[in-house]
């Protein structure tokens, strides 16, 4: 029977080191919503949503109450919109109305964001493709809790450099549609290359055209359990340190299981995946980058940053591997600059760069997360920045991303606030010289070879 | 069965268990275990209970047993005993 001492620690993570669910998310197939038909089209959209979320919030809030562990968000994912509004949208206006019953649907229902504002060209692009993706700044402006994503390159098709160029330019006339905001548009658009068809994290969850009709998908967290376990091992070897966080990822996936399988039998939908993820928040104590501090490092960004991430990462995995029966999603440790206390004193220290998160993403999911960089960065930037990063994933055979926010009318040195859990930024130095003549070439590059492992 | 456990933490002094028994008593909930040290002056008790004949459906109940941890002065909470299992045995 359970003893004291488990009650105890159990409670002790939940109430002084952080430990939540950080998401669930119920992904819905708008495929059977698609009608050559706008309004018809909008129509079925709101009402699918409604009718399968509506007591996805309600159902949330009943397993925290029962288990007495927070659950963060409640959010939804769709089928990829380039899909289901190919055959009724003309116009960017027709897309951004589908945005706009999403935004709505998200109100109704009480979800704080709903993501599948999105289009996979990994490889080519439709003309519906191009038409969402030209349509992103327009639909991100007129919405609040719409997320979009475009995946733009796969280890098994390349990288579509048409589109990380698009992308160049649609992330910096996104800001430019937000820039009252300080360009908070960006924060909820986020490229990918390999990107997950499970993921329930934001802003790049969408429900991917493999999956059943309805499926529950949970993120964990914990980044501050593993810290403070990892407080009792100072010293150690690297034998203790991997199997204290392989320990600790174990209990902390065990709870995501608790609750997926429990909001499954609830609202009578599949259980999809359970996500290991250590997903840090701008709360004190809730930081990825004090986990590699506690490992030894004075700032996140210190020579020996890769490594200790790296580590970091594969024991979350050890551990959660056996915790749940299905894992999937993006699974890993995050290292958004905006959302983690300690990543933004590592860039104030000037201690973490560009470059440097650039090599961390190598060894973790997901990518360059929400680093504000200048307003006045080039598109061509942008797009050399997203190649970079579509490389890494595509060579590495992992999901990679980037999520950068160029504000709008701020330069280096100065701070940008998106509130919430987008937490907020010192806007980071962007390397000046140009690789416009690059990305200018337009095609694609071709898959890399998978065997000569080097 | 469905057990719950019930977890009691705070400032010790007179009565804190013989009020969260009565409540218990008073709703039909049956206690198959208790445990209970004071470290540093401070009460902590576990309890695992029985609710499935209880009176009263687990949020009510567990709203007024955090009501009553109020009037004492600690904190009462009451989880499903899943989460723990889950957590601490394979």
């Amino acid at each position: 029977m359970i003893n004291l001492y488990e009650v105890t620690e159990t409670n002790k993570m939940i109430e002084k080191e952080n430990l939540d669910v950080r998401t669930i998310t119920l992904g819905i197939s708008l495929l059977d919503c698609i009608d050559s038909d706008l309004q018809a089209l909008n129509r079925k959209i709101y009402e699918k949503i409604y009718n399968a979320a509506k007591d996805l919030v309600k159902t949330g809030e009943e397993i925290s109450r029962e288990f007495g562990i927070p659950i963060v968000n409640k959010r939804i994912s769709v089928t990829p919109i380039a899909l289901v509004g190919g055959a009724a949208c003309r116009t960017k206006e027709d897309f951004a109305s589908i945005a706009k019953t999403l935004d709505r649907a998200a109100h109704e229902v009480g979800v704080n964001f709903i993501g599948g504002y999105s289009a996979l060209v990994s490889k080519g692009m439709t003309k519906a493709d191009e038409l969402l993706i030209r349509s992103i700044p327009l639909a991100l402006s007129s919405t609040e809790r719409v997320c979009s994503s475009v995946n733009l390159g796969s280890t098994r098709t390349g990288i579509n450099m048409d589109g990380v160029k698009l992308m160049g330019e649609i992330i910096k006339s996104t800001a430019e549609y937000t820039r009252e905001q300080d360009s908070l548009g960006c924060a909820k658009l986020v490229v990918f290359c390999n990107a997950p068809d499970d993921n329930p994290f934001m802003a790049g969850a969408f429900h991917g055209v493999t999956e059943t009709d309805k499926v529950i998908n949970v993120g964990v967290s914990g980044p501050g359990v593993v810290k403070t376990a990892l407080e009792k091992v100072r010293g150690e070897n690297f034998e203790v340190l991997c199997e204290t966080i392989k320990k600790t990822a174990f209990k902390v996936t065990r709870v995501g299981q608790l609750v997926a399988k429990e909001a499954s039998r609830m609202l009578d939908v599949p259980f999809g995946i359970v996500d290991l993820s250590l997903a840090p928040t701008p709360a004190v104590g809730d930081s990825v980058a004090d986990i590699l501090c506690e490992m030894g490092l004075e700032y996140a960004g210190a020579p020996g940053t890769t490594a200790a991430l790296a580590l970091l990462n594969d024991q979350v995995k050890k551990g959660g591997v056996m915790a749940s029966s299905y894992v999937g999603g993006l699974s890993g440790a995050f290292i958004p600059v905006s959302e983690d206390q300690g990543m933004i004193d590592a860039v104030r220290a000037g201690a973490l760069s560009l470059e440097k998160l650039e090599a961390m993403t190598c060894v973790c999911s997901v990518g360059l997360d929400m680093i504000a960089i200048p307003g006045d960065t080039k598109s061509a930037t942008i797009s050399g920045i997203i190649a970079d990063e579509m490389a890494i994933g595509m060579v590495n055979q992992k999901t990679t991303a980037v999520r950068v926010i160029p504000v709008i009318g701020k330069g280096v040195g100065e701070t940008v606030e998106f509130g919430g859990l987008l937490g907020y930024a010192p806007i980071m130095p962007v390397n000046p010289f140009s690789c416009e003549a690059f990305v200018n070439r337009g095609g694609r590059i071709p898959a890399p070879i998978h065997s000569f492992k080097n | 069965m469905k057990k719950t456990i019930i977890t009691v933490v705070g400032k010790d002094t007179v009565g804190i268990i013989a009020k969260v028994c009565t409540y218990l008593a008073e709703n039909n909930i049956n206690i198959l275990d208790i445990s209970q040290t004071i470290v540093q002056g401070y009460f902590n008790m576990m309890m695992i209970v029985d609710t499935n004949s209880g009176r009263k459906s687990f949020g009510d109940m567990a709203d007024e047993m955090a009501a009553l941890g109020e009037k004492i002065g600690v904190v009462i909470k009451c989880q499903k005993e899943e989460i723990f299992d889950q957590m601490h045995r394979i």
